[in-house]
Formats: structure tokens, sequence, C-alpha cells
């Protein structure tokens, strides 16, 4: 029985953690094609500022988590504008030499994987020359639950819930506003939603601010429950690149189905034989998702869809 | 890389058996084709020769550890920039046969255990690649996603090696030890007992430096035959080689297991360099040099590699303090946006032409123009 809870707790705890990590970097990767490998140092940046705003400038940590985003979605608007499409520096350089120096990187996903890898080392030990190795830490609200012998933080399971919100947030996002149209339409043909008057480029500023800031958000709910340290940010990266080619094209439906059966499968496996055999499991299922549904969890079930409808 | 004019013929008249060397080691796909790019190789190979003559043994160790990254940089550069394959994953193979090498070398101490040590070691990092690729290539992961795996490899590698600090990981003698790492992992040793060679700093320099220039000639020589031409086939790609009834997944994994072993004989050099093995060589940090390399160098090209693997760990270990990473990212950053193809393909592409163009106009009556690929 308080195994079974222990499970439950794991698995809740385990979802959260991919759900969120995945989510921002599966937004820029499914909408604009470009890997962002400084995904964890932007979640960094939003646990940094949302741990300096709590200790250093007094607010209260719900303020402080929204400043933390705040800080990361403009981090990112800098971020789109000076390297992923090169505008600022192509509009100096047009005036300087006549020409642009920059192609963007959008769709080139080799090259915005090399070129955001030379931004997070960049942050990272940028963060460690100005902010020292590491920082005080805020200590972690709501207390644990304790049944039988065990205990569980209830923060990070509740954790789950905002996971949940977030993903429905999202989805309404796409689903309902016109900006989640015209960033479909984008997805589906660049050129035509152009010629339809969608503004692309706004499109791509707009989704990669908002996946930065999903980053920072990230960063500010788990800031109470990690070491501060510049490095934080690669604890995150294997659940959420193995997240996200588990996932597949869809962005929300599969981040979702990706998150529980990770979830699931981190949580059992870490249950049975320690984190450490969690994470081995969590690769070996992305190798063998690929293998047999090389478009992920989403291309299956929209192929599956298709032939349902060509049946009927 | 764009002319196919000296592919596989020897470049001009003074043919004899120079020239037939000469046309096992040039071809399309490598830069430096021309009479003067082997003089001035000479002239290179002669100075580092001579470098340990006028320096002191500090110098010529630091020196020596960057020759030893640079067949980390040549990895990347045959899997990356000649196969096609971006692999985040060249400091596994480099970790694992340093291990490997380090686990042998410590509990067979004798010349003969380390030159076991040496040769496990460098098989170690390529079957590491064999299993790894295979169930990439074979499994049908293609592109990005191949760099995804490679990246999380690295990342489950770090976490496994950082937690080894305990006794059950003492295998005979050596204690893997976790963040601390394993340390009295001796000099590199070749040859049994009675005939062997013990290297240290001079002649450890020697020998690693031997073992480059082959490695960079040998490549060469790879990359300019029929079976570098399909390498660079299946970069280009993928679905028409295969058309052409190239078998395009085993070439990956040929070429990946390669790399495997370049890194592992890195990795192996490394271990007995520093006498030092540590889960740092897993980290993300270490893991990015070799990208930074050999983007900046130039990935379609050996000598880019090369050269920038050297040149950057000499400027990196220069500059020291906490600054260098930042400068080293930035530079990283500069070079994929602005300059993708990287520094050597330029100079061979652009200012050697230019440079060429205008010693010509200055001497007058000079009639066709010999340039860098009919000379």
């Amino acid at each position: 029985m308080a195994n079974g809870l222990n499970l439950l707790f794991q698995f809740l705890d385990s979802f959260a953690f991919i759900v969120l990590a995945a989510a921002g970097l599966a937004i820029i990767f499914g909408i604009m094609g470009v890997i962002n490998l400084a995904h964890g140092e932007f979640i960094m940046l939003g646990a940094y500022a949302t741990t300096l705003a709590n200790i250093q400038f007094g607010l209260p940590l719900p303020a402080a988590m929204l400043a933390g985003v705040a800080v990361t979605v403009a981090f990112g608007f800098v971020v789109e504008r000076t390297i992923v499409s090169g505008w600022l520096p192509n509009a100096i350089s047009q005036r300087a030499i006549g020409r642009n120096v920059i192609e963007p990187l959008y769709d080139r996903l080799a090259d915005s994987m090399v070129a955001t890898w030379g931004l997070s080392l960049i942050m990272v030990q940028g963060v460690r020359i100005t902010l020292g190795n590491s920082l005080d830490q805020i200590g972690t609200p709501l207390g644990n639950i304790a049944y039988g012998g065990f205990s569980y933080s209830l923060y990070r399971v509740s954790l789950a819930g905002v996971a949940l919100a977030v993903l429905l947030g999202t989805y309404a996002l796409f689903r309902y506003t016109t900006y989640g149209m015209r960033a479909r339409a984008t997805i589906q043909d660049e050129d035509t939603a152009r010629a339809m008057g969608v503004d692309t480029e706004r499109t791509y500023v707009t989704t990669f601010a908002i996946g930065s800031g999903l980053a920072g958000l990230t960063g500010a709910l788990y800031a109470p429950t990690i070491t501060m340290v510049p490095g934080l940010g690669s604890s995150f990266l294997v659940e959420a690149f193995v997240a996200v080619v588990v996932g597949g094209p869809s962005v929300v439906l599969g981040t979702t189905l990706a998150g529980g059966l990770l979830g699931a499968i981190n949580a059992t496996v870490s249950n049975l034989f320690g984190t450490f055999f969690g994470r081995i499991a969590l690769l070996v299922t992305a190798i063998v998702m690929i293998r047999f549904l090389p478009d992920g969890i989403t291309g299956f079930t929209e192929r599956l869809r298709d032939r349902l409808q060509e049946g009927a | 890389m764009a002319t196919e004019t000296s592919a596989g013929s020897p470049a001009d008249g003074s043919a004899g058996r120079l020239g037939r060397v000469r046309s096992y080691l040039e071809g399309p796909n490598t830069v430096g084709n021309s009479r003067q790019f082997w003089a001035g190789f000479l002239v290179a190979l002669i100075a580092l020769a001579a470098y340990p003559m006028l320096t002191n043994s500090y110098q010529v160790g630091r020196v020596t550890l960057f020759f030893v990254y640079a067949f980390l940089g040549l990895s990347l550069s045959i899997v990356w920039g000649y196969a096609g394959v971006l692999s985040f994953g060249q400091v596994v193979f480099f970790g694992v046969a340093g291990y490997t090498f380090g686990v042998i070398s410590v509990n067979f101490a004798t010349p003969a255990g380390i030159t076991g040590a040496f040769v496990v070691g460098v098989l170690g990092g390529a079957a590491m690649a064999a299993v790894l690729g295979y169930f990439m290539f074979y499994g049908g992961v293609r592109d990005v996603y191949v760099t995804i795996i490679t990246l999380v490899s690295t990342l489950v590698l770090h976490t496994f090696m950082a937690q080894t600090a305990g006794d059950e990981w003492t295998i005979g003698e050596a204690a893997l030890g976790g963040f601390n790492g394993m340390p009295t992992i001796p000099n590199l040793a070749l040859g049994v007992e009675g005939a062997a060679l013990t290297f240290d700093n001079v002649t450890y320099y020697y020998f690693v430096l031997a073992l480059l220039v082959g490695m960079y000639l040998a490549l060469r020589v790879l990359v300019n035959s029929d079976y570098g031409r399909v390498m660079v086939a299946v970069r280009e790609d993928e679905d028409r080689t295969q058309m052409f009834g190239y078998n395009v997944k085993r070439t990956k994994l040929t070429v990946f297991t390669l790399g495997g072993a370049l890194a592992g004989l890195s990795g192996v050099l490394y271990a007995a360099w520093g006498n030092y093995m540590s889960p740092g060589v897993f980290e993300l940090t270490f893991a990015s040099l070799p990208v930074i390399w050999v983007s900046v160098g130039g990935r379609k090209s050996l000598l880019g590699a090369l050269a920038a693997t050297i040149g950057i760990e000499y400027f990196r270990n220069s500059l020291g303090g906490e600054l260098a990473f930042v400068i080293v990212g930035a530079l990283l950053l500069v070079f994929i946006l602005g300059l993708p193809g990287g520094i050597v393909p330029w100079v061979d592409e652009k200012l050697v032409p230019w440079l060429q163009r205008i010693i010509q106009s200055r001497s007058t009556g000079a009639a066709a123009a010999p340039t860098e690929e009919t000379d």
C-alpha cells in the first residue's frame, strides 16, 4: 500500500518534470524547426531570476516566479532577434556593408543546435562569473505528505497539476487564439501562410518568446526544489529531449502522451532500481520508440486517424 | 571541394613515385592539393619536431595535450564532416576508452599489460560506437534524432560515472572513484618486459606527434578513396546513394565505428597523458569542444579540424581562467552564423585564389592561371 502510494507520487512527480521540462522545447521545435540546446540554460535563467527576486529583492514567491518568467521571455525575445533570426546583426550589416551576414536558423536543425550550444556555454559561464558557483536556495513550500514510514514533498506532487494546466493552456492557445491559428498555418505551409497575409516573422518571434517563457516557468517552479548551480539546466535536458523525440510532431498531444508514458516508465524503474536506471530506461525507450514509431506517438496516431477516415 | 580536376590522378607530368603517393593523398575531398601545400606541411612538421628542443618540458606537455585532442577533432570531422552524422557523443567513446585503459593498466602495470590496455581501450571505444551506432542506424534513427540520442548518451554516462564512488565499483585494484575520478593511471608503454618503450614527456610528445601525422595522412587516403566518395555521397543525399545501390546504413555504421576508434585513441592517450580520468570528460562543456573545433576549422576538411583543435585549445589554455569558455562559446556562435563552412575551406576557396590573383596581376605576362587545384 505504502509503496503503491510511493509509486503514484513518483509518477506524478516524473510526469510533471518531463512535461514541464519539454514544453518550451517542443513548441519551439515544432513550430520553428529550431532545436534550442540552450533550453536548459533558459530554465536556469528562470530559476535564478526567481531565486534572486525572492531572496535579494524580497518579493513573495508567486510574484518572484512571475518575475522569473518575465525575465526569460525578454531574454528569449532578444535571443530570437539577434541569433535565431539574425534580424539585429543583419540590420546593422545592411547599413554598414549593404548585405545580410546571417541566414536565419529556421528549419536548419543541425546548425541551430550548434549555435544554441555556443549560447548555452556563454550563459553557464557568464552566470558563474557574475553570480558565483552557487546561490542560496528558496525553501520548498507546502511541506510533506507523510504516510506509513514514507513522506513525499507535497509541492512536487502538486506540480503535476501545474503541468496539466500548462498543457491545457497551450492547447487553448493554439486552438482558439488568432496567434494559434497563424502559428498552425505557418507550420503547415509557410509560403502560403505568408501569401495569405500572415506575418510569419512575427509568429516566429512570438513562438520563441512563448517557448522561452515556458522554460522560464519551469525554472521558476523548480527553483525551490533544486540546488542553484549554473549548470542546473543540464539535469532537465535528458527528459526534455527524450519527451520531444517520443512525442513527435504534434506539440500538445505529443508532450502529454510522452509525459504520461515516460513518467510511468521513469517512476517504475526508478522505484525499483534507482534514479540512474530510470534515466537509462528513458534512453532505451527513446531508441525503441524511434525504431518502431519514427514520427513519435502523434505521428502514429495521425496515421491511424487517416486510415480510419479512408476506411469510413 | 568544388572541383574534380585532380581527383585520382597525379598532378602533373613530374609523376614518378612521389606523384603516385600524392595521387592517393589528394582529391576533391581534402584541402591542400598543391605542391606549395606539401612544402608548407613539411616546414610545419620540422618546426613541430624541433619544438621540444626550444622550450621547457611544461610547454611540451601542454602541446602534447593539444595533439591528443586533435584525434578527437579528427574523429568528429570524419563522422560529421564526411559522413554527415552530427554526433555530440564523441566524448562517450573518448571516456569509455580512457576508463578502459585506466582499469586495465592499473591492474596490469607492466609494459605488456599497458600495451594490451592501449589496444583494448581503443577497441572499447570502437565497440561502444558500434553498439550505439547499430541500434541507431539499423533502428532507423536519422538526422537530428541521431544527434539527440548521442547527446542523451553523454548525459546518461555522466550520471553513471558520477555515482561510481562506492566500493562496489572497484574492478580488481582499480577504483572508478565517482566524481573524484581515477588517479594513478600509468604512463603509456609499448612492448613486453625487457624490450619496452616507456613514454614520458618529450618522448610522449614525439610518439603522439608521429601518430597524429600518420593518422592525418591515413585519413586523407581514406576520404580520397572510393570509399571516401561513398561517405561524402551519404552526407550529401542518403536516399540517392541508396538508389545507386550502396548500403547507407552499413556505411554510416562503419564510419561511426571508425570515429569511435579515433575518439577512443584520443581518450587512451589522454588518460596516459594526465595519468587521470574523471567523469568531467562526459560533461556538456567538454562534449561541446569537439563540435566547436570542427565547426570553426571547417568540418568538411580534415586539416581544418586538426588546425582548429590545436589552435583553439592553445588559445583557450593560454587564456585560462573563467572567461575562456565564454569566448570559445562566442567563437562557435559567430562561426556557425557567419561562416558555416569554417575557416580552412574559406581560406582555400576565397583567400588563396584572391592572393594568387593579386600576385598574378603584379607579375606581367602570366598566361594561364595556375590555380590551387590544377597545380
